[in-house]
């Protein structure tokens, strides 16, 4: 990156974001956040744009593996990081499990949150495997998950069209 | 939002020296709230300085029985560790209560502890805020402040404090170290927020400059019965309109050790210093948990539209303690 480190008045860097396994190497003002960077500059729009605020999820996409809002995050702090979004989980003739339930159940309406619940289930449920992991006594964890943990741990990713139900079931399909 | 300089910290001393003190110059943790409010111009920094490369990311054992908690250790990673929640489960209940799985994801310890009030006027630039621009008036004391403080407010304003992190820690005695131009030093969690008075721009006793680089949470209450619980809007994913932290220790039924602390009802923690005194070396009674939850909220002043507060948290508080008692007697 340019100015990896010591102050400079420089509003812009280039950086190499790695996203979907592939590597791109761009110059980005500073402001631009991850999710801008993703769907404006890579094309990549799977992510959406719900809030820009953080309450909504619709942004959400796995960074290391773990499930974050792009929205608030700056592109420019990713160098060096594993980005994947809903494109890079699967696609038509190969779906991620949660992707096939997800049409199995009929999980969505309109469709606009569910890149973001997709990436946010896969994201969560590494989260309850880890937990599970870090002590044996609970590794019955993932598929004694109860309805209600489900959407607790699933709260940060609002549905407009309320397709909640049929989303805490294609999850529960997937552990099952 | 404003263009900056990004500077990516390579060691706790080059980034004290790039932000250098300056009115200008922003911390970078998870970016959850500091990105958020740049974009809705409150904060319009030059120059980001970026924490999370260093390595402030570990919690530790302290040999005296206490954990030490690096400023970046990420709130999802703070709330699982098996050592916290095993100690300190009032520490990750708070946490598990606040935001979503996804922000809990990015935000840090740090910056939790920093962010700032959620009050619609201070997040709106066209509107009068004293926290936002001194001297421009308080919106919400004459306007919508349903979620505002009931307890330590000033005609200056009547934010609260949003953290439910800072609720949890404050209960437990622990300790903020602070890194800045001046060295080290460790400031209690009870104080580290400030009471608004006729300054209310700023938020805490750090000063500009100052990193926050550890959490210490001592060995007194680890392992006691200790809970948070929370009141809001929606049952996840949304502040606290009210929120008790308390720890309880018991010895042959009376009182030992106890602590409560609310969230949500002013601009700091407020640890419930009177009804903590009148239950130290009681028995813990339903009648008596009562009594000095309600000797506290006798110093409640609430506004026009936020009444319901001091009910709501009389209640949180009374259940919370009897709770605890009886988990303690068990
Ligand atoms: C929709 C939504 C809902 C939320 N709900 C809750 C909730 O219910 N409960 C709750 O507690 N929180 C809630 N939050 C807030 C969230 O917890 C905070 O945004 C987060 O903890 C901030 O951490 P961060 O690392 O992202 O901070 P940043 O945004 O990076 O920084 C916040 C501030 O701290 C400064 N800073 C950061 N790190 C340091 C450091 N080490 N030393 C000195 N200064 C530093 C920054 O300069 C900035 O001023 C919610 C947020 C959103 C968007
Ligand atoms: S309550 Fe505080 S933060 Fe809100 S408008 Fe008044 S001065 Fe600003
Ligand atoms: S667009 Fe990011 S949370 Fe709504
Ligand atoms: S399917 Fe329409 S918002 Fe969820």
């Amino acid at each position: 990156m340019a100015n990896h480190s010591g102050h400079s008045g420089q509003t812009s860097s280039r950086i190499t974001l790695r996203v979907n396994g592939e590597e791109y190497t761009l110059t980005l003002d500073h402001r631009v956040t991850l999710l801008d960077a993703l769907r404006e500059h890579l094309d990549l729009i799977g992510a959406k744009k719900g809030c820009d605020h953080g309450q909504c999820g619709a942004c959400t996409v796995l960074v290391d593996g773990r499930r974050v809002n792009s929205c608030l995050l700056l592109a420019v702090a990713q160098q060096g990081t594993s980005v994947t979004t809903v494109e890079g989980l699967g696609d038509a003739a190969t779906p991620h499990p949660l992707q096939a339930a997800f049409v199995e159940r009929d999980a969505y309406q309109c469709g606009y949150c569910t890149p973001g619940q997709l990436c946010s289930a896969v994201g969560m449920l590494a989260e309850v495997t880890a937990e599970a992991g870090s002590d044996p006594t609970t590794s019955a964890r993932r598929s004694a998950l109860t309805r209600d943990e489900v959407a607790e741990r699933m709260s940060g990713n609002l549905c407009r069209c309320g397709a909640y139900p049929r989303i805490v079931d294609a999850v529960l399909d997937v552990i099952a | 939002m404003k263009p900056f300089a990004y500077v990516a910290a390579g060691s706790l001393a080059e980034a004290v020296d790039a932000h250098g003190g300056r009115p200008g110059s922003r911390y970078l943790g998870g970016g959850t709230n500091l990105v958020d409010l740049m974009k809705l111009g409150v904060e319009r920094p030059d120059t980001l300085v970026d924490l999370t490369r260093l390595p402030l990311d570990a919690i530790e054992e302290t040999g005296d029985g206490g954990l030490r908690v690096g400023s970046g250790v990420r709130n999802s990673d703070f709330a699982a560790h098996p050592l916290v929640a095993a100690r300190y489960p009032v520490v990750s209940q708070a946490l598990l209560a606040g935001a979503s799985g996804q922000l809990r994801n990015a935000a840090t310890t740090g910056g939790n502890l920093l962010q700032r009030t959620r009050c619609s006027y201070f997040q709106d630039i066209s509107k009068p805020c004293n926290k936002r621009e001194p001297g421009s008036g308080c919106g919400a004391r004459d306007g919508v402040h349903r979620d505002h403080a009931v307890l330590g407010h000033s005609a200056h304003c009547i934010a609260t404090q949003p953290s439910d992190l800072a609720v949890a820690l404050a209960a437990v005695d622990a300790q903020i170290e602070l890194r800045g131009p001046q060295g080290l030093r460790t400031v209690p969690a009870t104080t580290f927020h400030r009471l608004p008075g006729d300054s209310p721009e700023q938020d805490t006793v750090v000063v500009p400059g100052d990193i926050v680089t550890a959490v210490l949470l001592p060995p007194g209450p680890a392992g006691l019965p200790s809970r948070y619980r929370k009141v809001r809007d929606r049952a996840s994913y949304s502040f606290a309109l009210a929120s008790v932290a308390a720890v309880l220790d018991l010895d042959a039924g009376r009182v030992r050790h106890v602590a409560v602390c609310f969230g949500g009802l002013a601009h700091r923690p407020w640890r419930a210093t009177i009804t903590e005194e009148r239950l130290r070396g009681a028995v813990p009674t339903q009648e008596a948990v009562r009594q000095a939850v309600e000797a506290e909220l006798l110093q409640a002043q609430p506004l026009r539209d936020n009444g319901y507060k001091v009910g709501l948290a009389k209640n949180l508080a009374c259940d919370v303690l009897d709770t605890l008692v009886r988990s303690a007697s068990a």
